[in-house]
C-alpha cells in the first residue's frame, strides 16, 4: 500500500502515451479513431473506479456526468462562440456541481438503492433535457462546419479532440492512482469495507464519498464536452446512453475494481474483445450474448478481475501493478 | 475525571435499553463494566461513542459535553472502541487497517507516521508477520487482536473494549491482560465490557454493574463479586446466589 516503490505511474503513463502517439507516427486514421474511443472509455471506466472501486458506491448511472459535460460545452460552443478547451472546463464545472448536489442525499443510500437512484438520475435527466428547448430538445444540437474553422478546419479539430481525450485519461488515471495511495484513498477503501466501523475510527463518510463523487464525476463530464465537439451533434439519446453506463461498469469489473490498472486493461481488452466480435462474420449477430457470457463469467469466478487475479496469484506482482 | 455519564436513557422503541445510567471514569483507571446479557453494556458503548443519541442524560468526555455528536467526532476527540464482533476491514491488509485506526483518530496522523505507528501496534500484538495478509484471512484470535490493534493505533485517552477476550484460550487472555496492564502504565483510560471474572479481577481497578440498564452496583471488583443483588442479576435467584457465594468463598 505505502512501503512500494516501483515506479508504477510513470511506467503506466508512458505506455499509455506511447499507445496515443502510435497512430500520429504512423498517420492512421482509423486506428486513431478507435484509440479516441479507447481512452474515451479508460477514462470513463477509471472513474467510475473511483466510487465503485475504491468507495464500494456502485454508480450505474454514471455516464448522466458525460452527457451533462458534453450538453454544457457544446452549448457555450455554439452560443457563446466559446474555444472547445474553455467551453470543455466550464461545461465540466457545473456537471461537477450537480454531483455535489444531488450525491449529498443519494449517497446516504447504500447497496442497490444508491444503484438504483443514480439510474433514475441519469433517466430523468435525460427526459428533461428532451424538453429543455435552450439544449434543442430531443433534436438536440449540432455545430454548423464552420465552427472547426477556429481550429484550423475539421482535421485538426478531431486531432485537438483526440489529443485532449488522450490527456484527458492521463489526468484520471494519475488522480485515480493518487487517491489509492493517499489517505483520502484510505478513507474510501475503508468505507468500502464497513461503513460503520470507518465512523467510529474518525472518518466523516457522508464527506469523504460526496467529495470522491465529484471528482469522478468531473473526468466524464470533460470527456463528454471532448466526444461531442468532435462529433458535432449532441442528442440526448446519445448523451445520457445508459448501455454505456453498463459497459464502463463491465470494464471495470473485468480488469478489476478499485485497482489503478484494472479498469485500464478492461477497457481495452473489452474494446479489442468487441472489434473482433464486430468483424469476424460468424459472431457479429452475438456480440452482446458474448459479452453478457464475459461478464458472468467473470463475475462468477474472477470476482476481483483480471487485474486483481494476477495480484492476489502472483504476490510479487503486488508491488508492480497497482 | 475524564469521562461522566450522567442519567444517560437509551430507548428502542418501547425497550428501554439502559436507563438512567450514571458513573463516572477516573483517568487512567481501568473500568469493568459487567453485567447479565442485555443489561445495556454495549448500548451504552454505543451511546458513549456517538452510535445511538441518549433520549435523555448527559455524557461529558474532558469537561466537554459530547453528548449527540457523531461518531467520528468522539473518535477525533480521543474515544477508540474495539468491537465485541470483530468487524476487520476484510480486503485490506492487516497492516492498512490498524493503519486506518491511525490516521483519522485523535492525532490525525499522515500515512507514513500512521503507518510507523501501526507496525508498532502489530508488533506489540504479535501481529508483525501478518502484516500483508488480507485481514479477512486472519483466525478469531488473530482478527481479536486486530480489533483491538486497530483502536490502540489511534493512541486514544479513552479506550472502549467490548469483550476483545471472548473466544481466547487462556494464554491468549493472558497476553491480552498484559496489553491492558501496559496500558495503564501509558495512562490511557479503558472500560472493559468483560464476562470473564477472573480477568475482571485481574486488571479491573473498579466495577460498574449494570442490568436491565439501571446501575446496580460500583466499587472494587471484590466488593461487587460478593454483592448479593450483583449475583442474583447474574443467576436471578436470591437463594441460588447465596449459594453461588458460600462456595465460592
Amino acid at each position: 500500500m505505502i512501503r512500494v516503490r516501483a515506479p508504477f505511474l510513470p511506467a503506466l503513463l508512458v505506455v499509455l502515451a506511447v499507445v496515443a502517439a502510435l497512430p500520429l507516427a504512423v498517420n492512421n486514421n482509423s486506428l486513431r479513431e478507435e484509440l479516441f474511443l479507447m481512452f474515451m472509455l479508460i477514462t470513463l471506466a477509471s472513474s467510475i473506479n473511483i466510487i465503485m472501486g475504491y468507495t464500494g458506491y456502485v454508480s450505474f448511472g454514471h455516464i448522466v456526468f458525460f452527457g451533462l459535460g458534453g450538453y454544457f460545452a457544446f452549448y457555450l460552443m455554439q452560443n457563446f462562440n466559446a474555444h472547445f478547451l474553455v467551453a470543455a472546463l466550464a461545461g465540466a464545472i457545473p456537471a461537477s456541481a450537480i454531483a455535489l448536489v444531488i450525491g449529498v442525499p443519494i449517497l446516504r443510500l447504500r447497496g442497490a438503492y444508491f444503484a438504483l437512484a443514480t439510474i433514475g438520475i441519469n433517466e430523468a435527466m435525460r427526459t428533461a433535457i428532451n424538453n429543455f428547448e435552450p439544449f434543442g430538445g430531443a433534436v438536440g444540437m449540432f455545430f454548423n462546419f464552420s465552427v472547426y474553422d477556429t481550429y484550423g478546419g475539421a482535421r485538426n479539430a478531431a486531432l485537438l479532440a483526440y489529443g485532449v481525450m488522450v490527456v484527458v485519461a492521463l489526468a484520471t488515471v494519475t488522480t485515480s492512482y493518487l487517491i489509492r495511495r493517499s489517505k483520502f484513498g484510505l478513507s474510501l477503501m475503508a468505507i468500502r469495507e464497513d461503513q460503520d466501523v470507518a465512523m467510529v475510527v474518525g472518518i466523516d463518510p457522508a464527506r469523504a464519498k460526496v467529495v470522491a463523487y465529484v471528482i469522478s464525476s468531473f473526468f466524464p463530464a470533460l470527456a463528454g464536452a471532448t466526444f461531442f465537439f468532435k462529433n458535432g451533434i449532441i442528442e440526448p439519446g446519445v448523451a445520457f446512453d445508459l448501455l454505456r453506463s453498463i459497459e464502463s461498469l463491465v470494464m471495470c469489473v473485468l480488469g478489476g475494481t478499485g485497482t489503478v490498472a484494472g479498469p485500464i486493461v478492461g477497457a481495452a481488452l473489452y474494446e479489442w474483445l468487441r472489434g473482433f466480435l464486430i468483424t469476424t462474420p460468424a459472431l457479429a449477430n452475438f456480440q452482446l450474448f458474448l459479452a453478457g457470457l464475459l461478464l458472468l463469467v467473470v463475475v462468477l469466478f474472477v470476482t476481483a478481475g483480471l487485474v486483481g487475479w494476477l495480484r492476489n496469484r502472483y504476490p510479487v506482482l503486488r508491488a508492480y501493478i497497482q | 475525571m475524564i469521562l461522566q455519564v450522567d442519567a444517560v436513557t437509551v430507548r428502542f422503541g418501547g425497550l428501554v435499553a439502559c436507563d438512567a445510567a450514571t458513573f463516572a471514569v477516573e483517568e487512567g483507571e481501568i473500568l469493568g463494566l459487567i453485567g447479565p446479557n442485555g443489561a445495556g453494556k454495549t448500548t451504552l458503548f454505543n451511546a458513549i461513542n456517538g452510535v445511538h443519541r441518549p433520549r435523555s442524560g448527559r455524557i461529558v468526555f474532558r469537561r466537554e459535553e459530547i453528548t449527540g455528536l457523531r461518531p467520528f467526532q468522539v473518535a477525533r476527540r480521543g474515544v477508540a472502541r474495539a468491537y465485541q464482533v470483530v468487524r476487520p476491514l476484510n480486503d485490506l491488509s492487516v497492516i492498512a487497517n490498524v493503519t486506518v485506526g491511525a490516521c483519522f483518530g485523535r492525532e490525525n496522523l499522515s500515512l507514513r507516521a500512521a503507518r510507523t505507528v501501526a507496525e508498532e501496534v502489530l508488533a506489540s500484538l504479535g501481529l508483525a508477520d501478518k502484516a500483508e495478509v488480507a485481514a479477512g484471512k486472519l483466525n478469531v484470535a488473530q482478527k481479536k487482536r486486530l480489533e483491538l490493534g486497530r483502536a490502540l493505533a489511534a493512541r486514544p485517552a479513552l479506550l472502549l473494549a467490548d469483550e476483545v477476550l471472548a473466544g481466547l484460550n487462556p494464554q491468549e487472555v493472558s497476553a491480552m491482560l498484559a496489553v491492558f496492564r501496559s496500558l495503564r502504565e501509558r495512562g490511557v483510560t479503558v472500560i472493559m465490557i468483560e464476562h470473564l471474572m477472573h480477568a475482571v479481577m485481574n486488571v479491573c481497578d473498579r466495577v460498574v454493574v449494570l442490568d436491565y440498564g439501571k446501575k446496580i452496583a460500583e466499587g472494587s471488583p471484590q466488593v461487587v463479586s460478593s454483592d448479593p443483588k450483583v449475583v442474583e442479576a447474574y443467576l436471578g435467584d436470591p437463594k441460588a446466589a447465596q449459594r453461588f457465594l458460600e462456595e465460592a468463598t
